[in-house]
């Protein structure tokens, strides 16, 4: 008795006190009913999901025709352009797997987020062109109603290569197919290069590539954020889960001379929703492999590489994490508003942030040096030791300068020839690679994305012919070096 | 946010937020205050039948296609008479106008364009100005041409953007004087890239509604062109239309965006 009293007393839903007497003992959550009959009532009208027997409305769908594993930016630029190159609208169903909907360790948003045009092989070359490109036109591109439009924060000031004695043919030879495939390239004497930039100190420096268009640095979250919104209002479905399993059936065939080959077809994927054990058995037609640097993991799970080494059967594919530091520093009397993104010819660069005389750069490690790529703690030593001489023997003026803050990411990188692999895997029929592209991912990553898609609706390259980074390369030996790595 | 149905706008009311200088260009951008009972009501039906939402995309791609369409180049006329003449005709064309060297500004008149635009092929443009007009990043293809432009004005121009600004250094050589007031998508990050025009003289930077720190860009710009007069965000000259072109501006249609 008191106890209801009490209760009726106290309560916060003073509307159900008339109706809270008839059952006693019972607290009538009735603001909680009512918020629930009309979530029940919303589901049923159009637009909403509704399922009658049991709610799945956290797990991803059962059926489902391609499935991107990897929801970075490589993975939302295949299913932007798959959606936009579909032959009737609402023709495919692409579902979308993302770990961590937080991309709290994902490259795209721990990137620089350079662009440039200046590669050595040209397929590089163009693949920046058209994403530049793209990323000019982005409000047409991405343009989704009623939304605002992007400001993907874009500078462009252009990259600045350096180079020594030995670097400078490699050099010249470089700038003449850019120039051949379109880049807007010019190359500068040392005197040159202090006239224009006083604040570099060109001992050591031979000759200097500059890029006078297209070329510089944005906002990789913009991006990200515009194409899942973008990718979203077409229609893809989008999944917060882990991929755990593939099932998958072999065929046996034989080739045209006799040999024996096993060809194997994925059927499901098995997404693991987050923090259960529960999962659901997705079926698919195709599989993208757009996982960035844990794509060597998928691939495993596909079965790929499980087999005598030297076999077809037996190649990996050969893309391992590796991680990157990117240091931000303040330096007061640093370069101006002028400064592009510098790459001195030891690998260390850097680049301005914003108007307050910060700066952002780093270094890539050789090989010997590299770091444990298990977790994503920074080392202030190495910028200690093996950034900072470097940018204070090319910019005097970095010779004070204070760290202020500073982060690690992942490249994926492709341990063969530092390119991305791109296209279907030979043996696993329909599995497709959009990763391994070692920290030039995100600048090409809208070319890729259509270069994926056409590959997969089309069955072959139709822009921009990529067959110099199919699978068959880590059978085959046969490098497609890019040397122009920062 | 994207207005009505009826003239859904490409330029977001959110660059208008500085644009008290510049009354014309918010008013002209953003004429939609008066409708926003019926834009919800068409939202509300775009967001829940796929048929509007598909009418509201097609309207705009055609907004976008006019803009292309006005900023498209006349090969023809540049193969004929040579790229004086067709830089000149595409910017009397967008309402923009010309001056060639030794003579008057060349404005475009009520009806057609003067007979005698077509005997200057060899004479070459030494100021344009295209304050209003509907160019971007494709139309400056035309004004990039003119090698020997020494005055350049691109006040209140709606399409103009950083990235058109990195192209800027083709006319690095000539350009003395360049005008980018009242432009809504330009901000820092394209200034920074006008270091190229060492030969520049007068630059006029006031009433940029994207830069975030006007005085701090003032002078960092400064500091890059040391040779330059730049008039920013303080310059008493600011945007104060000049009689002439008061008249101009007025007589024009609004400028659609």
């Amino acid at each position: 008795m008191l106890r209801r009293a009490l209760r009726l007393g106290l309560g916060p839903g003073l509307l159900g006190r008339g109706l809270g007497t008839h059952r006693e003992g019972s607290t009538l959550d009735w603001h909680g009913k009512v918020s629930e009959i009309k979530k029940k009532i919303q589901s049923v009208l159009p637009g909403g999901a509704w399922s009658p027997l049991c709610d799945t409305s956290h797990l991803p769908p059962e059926h489902s025709d391609v499935v991107i594993v990897g929801g970075g930016v490589l993975g939302l630029s295949v299913a932007y352009w798959l959606k936009r190159l579909e032959k009737r609208q609402g023709a495919i169903r692409v579902l979308v797997v993302e770990r961590d909907h937080t991309y709290s360790q994902a490259s795209t948003v721990l990137s620089v987020g350079g662009i440039r045009q200046q590669f050595s092989l040209p397929e590089n070359i163009q693949l920046s062109l058209f994403s530049v490109e793209f990323l000019r036109n982005i409000n047409e591109y991405l343009a989704v109603v009623d939304d605002p439009p992007l400001d993907l924060q874009f500078n462009p000031s252009g990259y600045l290569f350096l180079a020594s004695e030995e670097g400078a043919t490699i050099m010249e030879n470089n700038v003449k197919v850019q120039r051949q495939e379109g880049a807007k390239v010019c190359l500068m004497s040392p005197e040159q290069l202090q006239k224009k930039f006083p604040w570099i100190n060109t001992e050591g420096v031979a000759l200097a590539s500059y890029g006078l268009e297209n070329e510089g640095w944005f906002d990789p979250w913009c991006l990200l954020q515009g194409l899942r919104r973008k990718v979203q209002s077409m229609g893809v479905l989008f999944c917060h889960g882990e991929v755990t399993r593939f099932v998958s059936s072999s065929n046996h065939m034989e080739t045209a001379i006799g040999e024996k080959v096993t060809l194997k077809r994925i059927h499901e994927v098995h997404v693991k929703v987050d923090h259960s054990q529960e999962y659901q058995p997705v079926e698919c037609a195709i599989v993208v492999n757009a996982a960035g640097a844990w794509s060597g993991r998928i691939a495993e799970l596909a079965g790929i590489g499980k087999g005598l080494p030297g076999t077809l059967q037996g190649t990996k594919l050969p893309v391992e994490p590796r991680k990157r530091y990117v240091y931000l520093w303040h330096c007061p009397q640093g370069p101006g508003l002028e400064a592009p993104l510098v790459a001195d010819p030891s690998g260390a660069y850097f680049r301005r942030e914003g108007l307050g005389n910060n700066y952002l750069g780093g270094c890539s490690p050789t090989e010997e040096e590299e770091p444990d790529p298990g977790n994503l703690e920074v080392d202030h030593d190495f910028f200690q030791e093996k950034v900072w001489p470097y940018l204070a023997q090319r910019v005097p003026a970095f010779e004070t300068l204070k760290v202020r803050r500073a982060w690690a990411g992942y490249y994926d990188y492709n341990t063969f020839d530092q390119n991305g692999v791109v296209g279907p895997h030979p043996l696993v029929v329909n599995m497709y690679f959009a990763t391994g592209f070692s920290g030039h991912g995100l600048q090409q990553a809208p070319a890729v994305g259509r270069a994926v898609a056409e590959v997969m609706l089309e069955g072959h390259f139709q822009t921009i012919n990529l067959s110099p980074f199919l699978f068959n390369r880590f059978y085959l030996g046969e490098k497609a070096q890019e040397h122009c790595i920062i | 946010m994207a207005a009505s149905g009826a003239s859904l706008r490409l330029v977001a009311p959110v660059w208008n937020r500085g644009t008290s200088g510049i009354r014309g260009l918010s008013r002209s951008v953003d004429p939609e205050g008066s409708q926003r009972k019926g834009r919800t009501l068409l939202q509300f039906l775009a967001d829940h039948f796929y048929d509007v939402e598909a009418v509201r995309e097609y309207l705009l791609q055609k907004q976008v296609l006019k803009v292309l369409r006005k900023n498209r180049s006349f090969t023809y006329i540049k193969e004929r008479y040579g790229p004086y003449v067709a830089g000149a005709y595409f910017i009397l064309k967008q309402g923009g106008a010309v001056k060639f060297q030794d003579k008057e500004w060349m404005r475009p008149n009520g009806r057609g364009l003067s007979g005698e635009l077509w005997k200057l092929w060899e004479v070459p443009i030494e100021a344009v100005d295209a304050s209003g007009c509907a160019i971007n990043y494709q139309g400056l293809d035309n004004v990039l041409a003119l090698k020997e432009l020494q005055s350049l004005s691109l006040q209140c121009c709606p399409h103009v953007d950083d990235w058109c600004l990195s192209r800027l250094h083709q006319l690095a050589n000539s350009l003395q004087e360049l005008s980018l007031a009242g432009c809504p998508r330009i901000s820092e990050r394209g200034l920074a890239c006008l270091h190229h025009l060492q030969n520049l003289r007068r630059l006029d930077i006031s009433h940029l509604p994207a830069v975030s720190n006007p005085g701090l860009t003032q002078i960092l710009v400064e500091e890059m062109l040391p040779y330059c007069e730049v008039l920013g965000a303080d310059g008493a000259q600011g945007l104060k239309l000049r009689p002439e072109e008061q008249s101009r501006h007025t007589a024009r249609s609004p400028v659609p965006a």
